[in-house]
């Protein structure tokens, strides 16, 4: 018999039943809960007269609407100015009260975005199913667990059933070899991705992330680029468990206490694909090919290195495809042959549940130090990704390496990802965004986003414009220490 | 959840692949606490030449003259012909709230998206996937006539056109009987409760640490 991969295995291991028709019911470990998809769900539950079968899977936290600057933070919830988002988060807050479910409130400082706060936690577990109502629920998969996002329809089935209705996905395993080169990180290797099989690339199936490349990443990494599978069609992306898996989770609040410690990661050590295993589509790249990555369209597959050009919609596939690419370089106001680095930036975003982690976080600073955001930046702002995110990242001192740069150190939330809070582009504002979609109007209306690394989006920040983080980071091997990292 | 079975109506060809669901509703709208509304501000930065917010009359509104669904010979559209890939994004249920509530019964296209795919037919909505010729052959016939109207029949799951060409459709067949039934999705789960339940408890012999003491 062939042997599994990660994802068969980790199917099977939550099958209650297989219908008729095809659809099999898939028990939920982890629901993890925010303010914007999650009201209407607690209201059919009450109209229909149910309770949540099982309280202890579901962890809530406020993150898209939540300020980020203290001064609104400091009054809580009636701190928020915005009155539609003040009874958002407000609404979750009740809900999870009269529902009996465990929520980290604005102002706790484990409160961050959904997707930082569980695998920080160690809610997020190797061998688990995770869920949540939004589409970057892909992230946990870089523990080997199978997260993916699911709508409001479905937020209230898993709070009412423990269960899904699902149909099994295909396999895909993208291999990435080789070494990145200096100044190349995970979000360079995803957006390079994308950029190869295209936003619906991954479109039914489930995406295992493999090879040297992938090995060689942190935790933070992995969740990177976990959480960009869905920006490759993907609702799926997974990474194998192995020894950095472990040594993330140990000791974390959530994680398997001391007694069932040892039983659990011999049962993790167990979620990798067999060797054998079939996959129905393998996709290849080398690590030392890949260049920083800077989109320069209004879709994550509208992507290239930052040495390129912004392309021509002539040569640019099918009828279809072209007047895509005509209609996006118009929206970003760039021309056919411009040089990717003569972009001029207005703002500078560093955070999102892509890249805001504190590993994220020293990676930016690192660029950052001793220098000073340019004059023509109107806004660069870094927000944590979550509040112990923010304590961790101060400790070390990056809060200081950003103010002095010139950049705004804020409160933890989901930001200008997709500016539901106070932070967004103006209209025609160019954007350096660590986050993971380009969409038309995604970080404000008429706002133009460019998704690069933190690395990128720090060096952008000081130039201006887009540079070559590898360039820029020369001269500063010769004489700076890697302080930052170690601190 | 509303019923279909059949339904008649005047087709809108929206020529444009990769619609995300940002451009279906965007971010502002997200923050209602209801279901229903939605309709008003569907594909608000298409449909408007200003900046739309919650809670505005839209009545007063500037409208975009090119857009598909402003134009007089689409008014009352309630089949969406659509491009490749359409709903990419994020998970937010506010996109086809947005559609229903409008007035689309149907969408058209050579792909969608996985999850827009399945929260499209939990609010009673059917989507169609036809291969790039046919979709192409769809938008000509439907630029080309004013008043194009497809039949759209589940049952027989067979839509004609104008000129009495059948054309057969795929659809899943839990999602189908969902939708000719009206079906809840959680009370059909819920009559596999004991089943649940069961699994449940092997689940926490075999692996108990997934189960807090402390919950």
């Amino acid at each position: 018999m062939a042997g599994q991969t990660l994802y068969d295995k980790l199917w099977s291991r939550h099958l209650v039943k297989e219908r008729d028709d095809g659809t099999a019911l898939i028990y939920i470990d982890r629901h993890l809960l925010h303010e914007v998809t999650s009201p209407q769900a607690f209201e059919g539950l009450r109209l229909a007269g149910r309770k949540p079968w099982r309280l202890d899977t579901n962890l809530a936290t406020p993150d898209h609407n939540v300020p980020t600057t203290l001064k609104e933070r400091a009054e809580g919830n009636a701190g928020i100015v915005d009155p539609v988002s003040r009874i958002q988060v407000e609404t979750l807050d009740d809900n999870c009260t009269s529902f009996g479910i465990e929520e980290f409130r604005i102002n706790d400082a484990r409160q961050g975005i959904v997707h930082v706060v569980g695998p920080e936690q160690g809610a997020t577990q190797p061998g688990m199913t995770v869920v949540c109502g939004d589409s970057h629920t892909a992230t946990h998969g870089a523990f080997g667990a199978l997260a993916h996002g699911i709508g409001t329809s479905e937020v209230e089935h898993v709070l009412a059933t423990q269960c899904l209705i699902q149909r099994k996905m295909k396999n895909m395993q993208v291999r990435v070899e080789g070494e990145l080169g200096l100044g190349v990180t995970a979000k360079d290797i995803v957006l390079a991705v994308i950029g190869q099989i295209g936003t619906a690339g991954g479109t039914g199936y489930a995406i295992e992330f493999a090879g040297s490349a992938i090995r060689d990443l942190s935790m933070e990494g992995r969740m990177t680029i976990c959480n960009m599978a869905i920006e490759a069609g993907a609702r799926v992306g997974l990474v194998a468990v192995d020894e950095t898996t472990v040594e993330y989770l140990r000791r974390r609040p959530f994680a398997p206490s001391e007694e069932y410690w040892d039983a659990a990661v011999t049962d993790w050590r167990e979620l990798v694909s067999d060797d054998d295993a079939p996959f129905d589509k393998v996709i290849e790249l080398d690590a030392a090919a890949i260049e920083p990555q800077v989109t320069w369209g209004t879709s994550p597959e509208m992507v290239a290195g930052v040495g390129a050009q912004v392309p021509d919609p002539a040569a640019a596939g099918d009828e279809t495809v072209q007047q895509g690419v005509s209609r996006a370089l118009e929206y970003m106001g760039l021309q056919a042959g411009q040089q990717i680095t003569d972009i001029q930036l207005d703002k500078v975003f560093i955070g999102s549940c892509t890249n805001s982690r504190i590993e994220d976080l020293r990676e930016a600073a690192k660029v950052a130090k001793g220098r000073k955001v340019a004059d023509t930046i109107q806004l660069a702002m870094v927000v944590p990704g979550s509040g112990l995110v923010k304590r961790q990242a101060e400790e070390e001192g990056l809060d200081k390496i950003f103010l002095e740069a010139g950049f705004e150190w804020r409160e933890p939330g989901c930001s200008m990802c997709l500016a539901m809070n106070a932070d967004k582009l103006g209209a025609g504002e160019h954007c350096a965004s660590t986050s993971n979609r380009n969409f038309e109007g995604r970080q404000g209306y008429g706002g133009r986003t460019h998704l690069v690394s933190p690395a990128m989006a720090a060096a952008a920040a000081i130039a201006g414009h887009f540079v070559d983080v590898r360039d820029f980071g020369a001269e500063r091997a010769a004489n700076d220490d890697s302080q930052v990292q170690e601190a | 959840m509303r019923k279909f079975d059949r339904h008649q109506g005047l087709v809108a060809p929206m020529d444009r692949a990769n619609v995300d669901t940002d451009l279906i509703i965007p971010k502002q709208f997200l923050k209602s606490i209801k279901r229903t509304g939605f309709g008003p501000n569907l594909f608000d930065e298409l449909r408007y030449l200003d900046e739309g917010y919650p809670g505005q009359d839209v009545a007063n509104r500037p409208l975009n003259p090119d857009f598909v669904l402003n134009q007089l010979r689409y008014q009352g559209a309630s089949v969406l012909l659509a491009r490749r890939n359409f709903g990419c994004g994020s998970s937010r249920e506010h996109a086809p709230w947005a559609l229903e509530d409008f007035g689309f019964r149907v969408i058209i296209a050579p792909s969608f998206a996985d999850i827009f795919f399945n929260n499209a037919f939990k609010n009673g909505l059917l989507l169609i996937t036809f291969d790039e010729a046919t979709v192409d052959r769809l938008f000509q016939e439907a630029e080309a006539e004013e008043g194009y109207r497809l039949d759209v029949d589940l049952e027989s799951q067979q839509i004609t056109t104008p000129s009495g060409e059948t054309l057969a459709f795929e659809v899943d067949s839990f999602r189908k009987q969902c939708l000719l039934e009206g079906l809840d999705d959680i009370g059909l789960t819920l009559k596999d409760a004991d089943a649940i339940a069961d699994f449940e408890q092997r689940h926490r012999q075999a692996r108990p640490w997934l189960f807090r003491q402390a919950g």
